[in-house]
């Protein structure tokens, strides 16, 4: 309600005394102010910047943060104000969105920041006035799909899954070549055949030398049983290819009415046609006429090239553009051919016999082509072809930069999530280097703790102080809290291997993690189990930990030990113990997608989360991570498998680099 | 809202109808109009605006029934017939809207008004005059409460 009618509030109030005596019931309270004095003054300061305002504002919107009492936990005794540590700037459109009643969309704003704020103060975006809703709504779709794209993109590089069906795994490989070796192998071998097949195609044609008898044979004829050879093997490619793609295909129906295989199909029938049908005279005509489809296969490179798939998008979602074109074109044809048709129909010996003959005509001047096989001759048919020629140019001018900015487009929005893809993993790269630093430090500085234990057993006290020194307050809090939850699970570190240092410095971070995981998950009893039997295979495991880590490419180590789990507990003892030992820093991409998907894996979600935790314990990582395990909180004890897939093993490979 | 110092009719109309947007409040906001609009003018000006809310808020109870009187009665003759009634009620019940629960019938105002007059009707005349009004009203209780309720409005 608009303030300006709000204030006839009161009013409407007390003429409700006429409805009294004729109520049949008495009258609900009114409702009592909690303080009959004067509206308050607030003072909510956001970031240093202070605004003020009367409480009633803000109670204006009760279903919001700040006009319910959820404010009262931001509130501030000592200053008496209402601190809020987010942006002033978008705070600013929020105050007056209580204050007016309309919520404005500022456009300097980062879409996806504004929409946090105004998740955070409860408030809707719908309610965006109309002044700014449109571009708020073009701003999110632009930014969703920009979002969207990323995702599809990050889905199509997930290591494959393991527990896809060999029918799901072929067509991944098809769908996206960099999957696996093989994928890529036939990829090449395809391209290769496509070009091998269109330049046969062309070179049948080219006239190769003669033969006795003075013809001039194209070489398709002299060396008849060669080209026929490998046109088979071609074929032979393709058809295979085709139905392969057919079998693994997901949607068996949808893939036969896509383009692609409408194009294969159309590149390889002929072939066929041509073996089923016999020598004849009469339909050799057709057969040969068939053999112009062969030109299709050169489609069958727009899989392998994505320039080629840009141009096909771009031509289609410029189909109105290109419409309009073709169109209004044809409307100029028309009208300038039956000009010209009776312009010239005086002259003697025209060419413009008819007015389709003029078509011809007409089409080339537009074009600016100009080939002169048909020409004017009488002066009104010149000045006509002039002013055709003119408006030629302007026709065809016009819807061409629409398509031509179309096209930039596209192809700038696939650059841009090449260039994002990048980054991504160079940044992924970095975080894990730092990682692995922070975690470093931790078991350096606790190598260096038991030493002073050790030390303060023998009551030396030099090396204490060294200690002591070489950590930062940060880290020290940091190692603290890391032996808090040592002391906690009941668990520590190996570290007396000192030679494989960093390889169990990773390690332990991620047995480390494992406990954490663990006692994140599980306050279940299944914890309190797993502390005392863990204890002993662990210290069985050590030897299984340095072989493992020695050995990490091998998968098999762990599986004698992750055996069929009899119970959960169990396995999830062993999974997680061999899993942690054996484990290894997936790309976060990955561990996102293996989160997603069906989590059959016990050892994979523990694995990322590991990967997440990680990133909560380690203080320099960048805090892109903690949202991811924050919000993921690990699956507890879902099963049982222990595959690590190919991909892991190589970012294993990766990080032991590190 | 009203920067020429007078209300007229259809400016009521328009706030009522802000502030009762699911029913149709025209009809009621006319009454109120009305009873507000003393010397039947046309127009509430500031003055006639004052003396009704300092009747409502400031006036003792008798005063305020006094001046629900008013309102009832639609052609100011110091007594209230069934139709008058009749109408204010429908009017009352339009502002509801249509989505109430329970769904309004069509018989409600009717049997509402008759309740009215049951109670307040002493001689069964068919008429409420002020004093019957006065003093079925002072006899009811839940009236009375109401009317000190709204003593905090403003």
């Amino acid at each position: 309600m608009a303030a300006g009618v709000a204030a006839w509030l009161p009013f409407a109030r007390a003429a409700a005394i006429g409805w009294m005596p004729v109520a049949n019931c008495p009258m609900p309270l009114a409702p009592t102010e909690k303080n009959k004095r004067q509206d308050e003054l607030i003072i909510l300061n956001v970031s240093g910047r202070r605004f003020q305002t009367w409480r009633t504002t803000l109670e204006r919107y009760p279903d919001t943060l700040l006009g319910s009492t959820e404010k009262e936990f931001f509130f501030n005794e000592d200053t008496k104000e209402y601190f809020f540590d987010r942006d002033p700037e978008v705070f600013r459109c929020i105050l007056n969105f209580y204050r007016t009643g309309k919520l404005h969309y500022p456009r300097y704003e980062c879409i996806s920041a504004y929409d946090e704020e105004l998740a955070f103060y409860g408030i809707l975006p719908e309610i965006i006035g109309d002044c700014c809703y449109e571009e708020y709504k073009d701003r999110k779709r632009e930014n969703a799909e920009r979002l969207m794209d990323d995702n599809d993109s990050e889905n199509n590089q997930e290591g494959s899954m393991p527990s896809l069906s060999f029918r799901q795994t072929m067509w991944r490989a098809f769908e996206n070549p960099h999957t696996s070796t093989l994928a890529l192998v036939f990829y090449y071998v395809t391209g290769f055949f496509i070009a091998v097949s269109v330049i046969t195609n062309v070179v049948e044609t080219v006239p190769c030398g003669t033969v006795p008898g003075n013809k001039e044979l194209p070489c398709g004829e002299r060396y008849a049983v060669a080209f026929f050879c490998l046109d088979t093997a071609c074929v032979m490619i393709f058809t295979v290819e085709y139905l392969l793609r057919l079998f693994a295909a997901p949607s068996r129906y949808r893939f036969i009415r896509s383009v692609m295989s409408i194009i294969d199909v159309v590149a390889i029938m002929p072939y066929y046609i041509g073996l089923v049908m016999t020598n004849n005279e009469d339909v050799s005509g057709a057969f040969v006429t068939l053999r112009v489809f062969r030109v299709f296969r050169i489609f069958k490179f727009s899989r392998h090239s994505q320039g080629l798939r840009i141009l096909g998008y771009t031509l289609k979602s410029c189909a109105s553009e290109l419409g309009f074109l073709l169109f209004s074109l044809t409307m100029a044809i028309i009208i300038f051919a039956t000009v010209m048709f009776y312009a010239e129909k005086g002259s003697s010996a025209s060419k413009f016999t008819s007015i389709p003959a003029s078509f011809w005509y007409t089409i080339v001047t537009m074009t600016t082509l100009g080939y002169g096989d048909m020409v004017p001759k009488t002066i009104a048919g010149k000045i006509f072809g002039s002013i055709c020629s003119l408006s030629g140019v302007l026709v065809i001018a016009l819807p061409v930069p629409v398509i031509v900015s179309n096209f930039s487009r596209i192809y700038h929005q696939n650059q841009r999530a090449d260039k994002r893809r990048a980054q991504k993993k160079a940044r992924l790269a970095r975080i894990r280097v730092a990682k692995t630093g922070s975690s470093n430090a931790y078991l350096h500085s606790k190598r260096n703790g038991l030493l002073n234990e050790a030390l303060e057993l023998t009551g030396s006290t030099e090396d204490e102080q060294q200690m002591t020194k070489g950590t930062s307050l940060i880290e020290s809090q940091h190692h603290h809290l890391l032996h808090c939850l040592e002391k906690t699970t009941g668990l520590s570190y190996l570290v007396d291997d000192p030679l494989l240092s960093v390889r169990t410095s990773t390690i332990k971070n991620h047995e480390f993690i494992d406990e954490q995981l663990f006692e994140q998950n599980c306050m279940e009893s299944s914890m309190q189990n797993y502390p005392s039997s863990r204890s002993p295979s662990l210290s069985s495991h050590h030897g299984l930990t340095t072989s493992c880590c020695s050995r990490r490419n091998k998968k098999t180590t762990h599986l004698p030990n992750s055996s069929v789990p009899a119970t959960r507990l169990r396995s999830m003892q062993e999974l997680s113990t061999i899993h942690i030992q054996c484990s290894e820093q997936p790309s976060l991409t990955t561990s996102r997608s293996s989160l997603n998907m069906k989590s059959d894996d016990g050892l994979r979600p523990n694995c990322k989360t590991a990967q997440i935790t990680t990133a909560i314990i380690s203080i320099p990582t960048p805090p892109a991570l903690t949202p991811e395990g924050e919000s993921r909180p690990p699956p507890s004890s879902p099963s049982h498998s222990t595959n690590i897939s190919t991909t892991t093993t190589s970012n294993i490979v990766k990080v032991s680099a590190l | 809202e009203c920067p020429s110092g007078i209300v007229n009719e259809e400016n009521f109309k328009q706030i009522y109808s802000q502030f009762f947007p699911q029913g149709d409040s025209s009809t009621y906001a006319t009454f109120l109009f009305n009873a507000f609009d003393t010397d039947h003018d046309g127009s509430v000006s500031f003055e006639d605006f004052v003396s009704g809310l300092s009747v409502i808020l400031r006036g003792t109870i008798d005063d305020r029934l006094n001046w629900a009187f008013n309102l009832y009665d639609l052609n100011k003759d110091g007594c209230i017939t069934k139709e008058e009634m009749l109408d204010i009620m429908k009017s009352i019940y339009d502002m509801m809207g249509k989505y109430t629960y329970p769904a309004m019938r069509e018989e409600a105002p009717r049997e509402h008004v008759e309740n009215f007059f049951q109670k307040m009707d002493r001689n069964k005349d068919g008429v409420v005059t002020i004093e019957e009004f006065l003093e079925s009203c002072q006899k009811d209780e839940n009236i009375m409460r109401s009317m000190q309720l709204f003593d905090n409005v403003i």
